[in-house]
């Protein structure tokens, strides 16, 4: 295993915590895409960069946003 | 904002102690049964099958396409890719159907006393201005490069809905909808998802094999090379770009758009 590859799984194992940590629903969606973007640097390092980019787009992205819509329109 | 807090108990719920004693007996069975799973994995970075080591060895000769993963979405495992745009396609549908407005809901943009959306600031605008074209130019790029590159038009059509969702950020939803207007995101969706279709029936008509790379596959490297691995990828780039644009827009739309109808609460 490489130091970048060791590093990154690291830093997902981190993000995951954090994740379950932040109890407020709004910064979980916050937290959710940095760990997001850590496991786009895990496929990365693991030689996936197909589906790194999906992930970087999809996790970082699309899913905090619509996490992020659903809890304002619930709230409102 | 509030935060959340535990709820109260309902009559009947289990307490937090109870909760977790149930937790601690299924987390250390699953914690078990992973752990025996692990035995009979192969060791770290052991990688023997050889059907991968045969489509490395193939897929640059036969399909003149230098990414190997495109060449599988697209060409070997091609109809598992139909299939997979299909799902997105469905899974978009369904969205529009959950989310549409309800009778007794109204149009319009919410009452001022209700929104509590704070303008946007002079900076986050100047950074959206930068980042569009980028965005719009790397999803171009994912997408049209996929069969020589990593990437894809799964990749770049979702980096292309991102680049709208920029346009939001920046501005507010009646200028994202300027941007990218509700039919022409639906067309998108829908040429895209029959495009993959019609360039599958192609090769029916061309070779009697439903999705055979049909096209001649030029030289490995070249933009223009892979037959049909190209064109497949742009119709699903067109497919999921739309597909994702059209749920964040019903999701934006719900918020800004739709208002339950007065003295009921949503």
């Amino acid at each position: 295993m490489t130091a970048v590859q060791a590093v990154a799984l690291v830093l997902v194992a981190s993000g995951a915590w954090a994740t379950v940590m932040a109890r407020d629903p709004v910064r979980q969606a916050v937290v959710v895409s940095l760990y997001g973007l850590t496991l786009g640097i895990l496929f990365f390092s693991f030689q996936a960069p197909d589906v790194a980019l999906s992930n970087i787009v999809i996790g970082a992205v699309a899913m905090p946003t619509m996490i992020l819509l659903a809890i304002a329109k619930t709230r409102k | 904002m509030h935060s959340l807090g535990a709820p109260p108990r309902r009559p009947g719920e289990l307490s937090f102690a109870a909760r977790r004693r149930l937790f601690l007996i299924g987390g250390a069975g699953l914690a078990g049964l992973m752990l025996w799973g692990l035995e009979g994995l192969p060791d770290y970075g052991d990688f023997s099958p050889l059907y991968g080591q045969l489509i490395n060895d193939v897929a640059v000769q036969e399909r003149s396409t230098t990414a190997v993963v495109t060449a599988v979405n697209f060409d070997y495992r091609g109809f598992d890719t139909l299939i997979e745009e299909f799902v997105l396609f469905a899974a978009s549908l369904v969205l529009v159907l959950l989310l549409r407005r309800l009778r007794e809901e109204k149009v319009g943009p919410p009452a001022e006393a209700e929104r509590r959306v704070h303008t946007t600031s002079a900076a986050v605008r100047l950074t959206c201005v930068a980042l569009v074209g980028p965005a719009v130019l790397l999803a171009i790029y994912i997408t049209t490069h996929g069969h020589l590159t990593p990437g894809g038009g799964f990749q770049g059509g979702v980096i292309a809905a991102t680049a709208l969702l920029i346009v939001y950020l920046g501005s507010d939803y009646p200028t994202m909808e300027r941007v990218g207007p509700m039919t022409l995101v639906a067309t998108a969706e829908a040429v895209g998802a029959v495009g993959f279709v019609l360039i599958g029936l192609g090769g029916l008509i061309a070779t009697a094999e439903f999705l055979e790379n049909f096209l001649p596959h030029g030289t490995a490297g070249e933009l223009i090379s892979g037959g049909t691995i190209p064109l497949l990828s742009l119709s699903v780039g067109l497919e999921v770009s739309g597909a994702f644009v059209l749920l964040l827009s019903e999701f934006l739309e719900q918020l800004l758009e739709i208002q339950p109808k007065q003295g009921t609460e949503p």
